[in-house]
């Protein structure tokens, strides 16, 4: 479990990127939380920099947009999803359990909550 | 409205479908595309797919998704004509396709030195292309890169990472400079020389020498490079000859408003093709950036459907990057010839930096940056946010 913050501090429309074993992006969609790896699938950029659209993340670099939801790509160039982890709230606190989700050519094939 | 065509089977074309259909029409699409291959991704060919790291299949654009799009594609056929009166593409060797509406994303190919040449020589538009060039670049391999715009930096930076030796010809004093200005122009021109690659600005091609083979470049200033492959690069022309006649107004791409549409009702045209009003710069540009052909579709379905579309303000702020010798070059806005150039942090001379372009009331139209993503990122909000 991470500790991402005091809710307060994450508005709706903002995002933030904390460090699990890899670095997460944690959205505010009109007050709910949804958390993604940060590293994009396709290269090397970080989706807490993206443009939050509705419940989708536009890549900054390359500009593929992935659901918060599911992690999946809805467009070019990414082809593979991102994972996605569960986010929490305790006293005001926001905390991410980051999931350690195997995927073999985009198919789950392994899931720990 | 029961059948759309659409004339173009590369990015913008797949986004026009992928649009129509996410837009509800439910009726028929046709897709008519000019290369054999399946819609593909042409940025890595002159970058990962060049370099040998990534494969055919990892820049296909379609995804399985694609086959429940219900599209006719229609490929490795050419469109000849446009009929607007009678509503109907001609394909080059005769059939008429018959329809309610087309979207045109023809895009645009690398432009081609006049006469012929020897073996040896290329341009650098499509996989193809990208096939032939990769096949000869072979370590030790010396090649010139006649024109240090993007795609001639990249060819180049690409060659350098495969052990060519690569000379880069650039007619003007300073590469670059119609998108970034002189001053940064010539930063990202001194990229080649920390990299190994020798640019050679202010001389232009005089003569391409070998027989059967590409032996040498000859310079106007005299001198004359060795090389066992050239490639020219020296910008594209869209591909509109084929409208002429159609009624369409054809003027460095086919002109349309910011929705993409032409003065032909049930006619628009998107992507490379399209010099489209944009009210980022209040006048009309023909992009060549990848994600306006991902973008604009969209906008040009939901006029064409009578649909309400609202796209991401950032959407409307044109922009584009590159990849040269490791570094990142990221570029938003537009720069206009009266710009001036602020360096925002960082230095352009040691290293990674980001610039503004300040227009003549010192506001920022444009900003560039070399590695520097993240403060990229908020410029580019800032400049998507201007009134
Ligand atoms: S790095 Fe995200 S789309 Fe390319």
């Amino acid at each position: 479990m991470i500790l991402v913050g005091e809710l307060a501090g994450l508005p709706p429309g903002e995002s933030v990127r904390v460090q699990g074993e890899v670095a997460i992006a944690v959205f505010n969609v009109d007050g709910e939380l949804y958390a993604i790896d940060d590293t994009c699938s396709h290269q090397d950029a970080s989706l807490s920099d993206g443009w939050l659209e509705g419940c989708a993340v536009e890549c900054p670099l390359h500009a593929a947009c992935f659901d918060l939801r599911t992690g999946q790509p809805s467009g070019p160039p990414a082809k593979k999803p991102v994972r996605t982890h569960a986010v929490s709230i305790e006293d005001g606190l926001i905390y991410v359990h980051e999931s350690t989700r195997v995927t073999v050519g985009g198919a789950v094939v392994e899931e720990v909550g | 409205m029961e059948h759309i065509t659409v004339v173009g089977a590369s990015l913008a074309g797949l986004a026009t479908v992928r649009a129509l259909r996410a837009q509800e029409f439910e009726g028929r699409i046709t897709v008519i595309g000019d290369e054999r291959h399946e819609p593909y991704d042409r940025p890595p060919l002159s970058k990962e797919y060049l370099a040998g790291t990534v494969t055919e299949e990892d820049i296909g654009l379609t995804d399985s998704d694609d086959a429940d799009l219900g599209v006719e594609w229609v490929i490795g056929q050419t469109a000849a004509s446009l009929d607007t009166a009678g509503k109907a593409v001609v394909l080059a060797d005769g059939p008429r396709v018959g329809t309610d509406a087309v979207v045109l994303a023809t895009g645009a190919r690398a432009r081609q030195l006049p006469g012929g040449f020897p073996q040896g020589v290329h341009t650098l538009r499509t996989l193809d292309d990208a096939r032939a060039l990769r096949s000869e670049l072979v370590p030790g391999a010396r090649l010139v890169v006649i024109g240090a715009g993007f795609i001639g930096a990249e060819i180049a930076s690409t060659a350098a990472g495969l052990g060519c030796e690569v000379d880069i010809v650039e007619a003007a004093d300073v590469p670059l400079q119609r998108p970034l200005g002189a001053e940064m122009g010539a930063v990202c021109g001194r990229l080649h020389a920390r990299n190994g690659a020798r640019l050679h600005a202010g001389t232009g091609l005089a003569e391409l020498v070998g027989e059967t083979r590409v032996k040498a470049v000859r310079l106007t200033d005299g001198r004359e490079l060795p090389a066992d492959v050239v490639v020219v690069g020296i910008g594209a022309q869209p591909n509109t000859e084929w409208l002429a006649g159609s009624g369409l107004e054809i003027d460095d791409g086919v002109r349309t408003d910011e929705q993409g549409r032409t003065t032909i009702p049930e006619v628009l045209a998107v992507g490379d093709c399209a010099h489209s009003y944009r009210d980022y710069t209040a006048g009309w540009l023909r992009l060549e950036h990848w994600t306006n052909a991902l973008q604009q579709p969209a906008a040009a379905v939901a006029a064409l459907l009578g649909r309400e579309h609202s796209a991401p303000a950032h959407h409307s702020v044109p922009y584009f990057w590159s990849d040269q010798y490791g570094h990142k070059i990221q570029f938003a806005g537009h720069r206009r010839a009266d710009c001036t150039v602020q360096i925002e942090e960082g230095d352009p001379d040691s290293g990674d930096f980001l610039a503004l372009y300040l227009n003549s009331e010192e506001r920022p139209v444009g900003v560039l940056a070399i590695d520097r993503a993240r403060p990229f990122g908020q410029w580019r909000r800032k400049l998507a946010k201007r009134p």
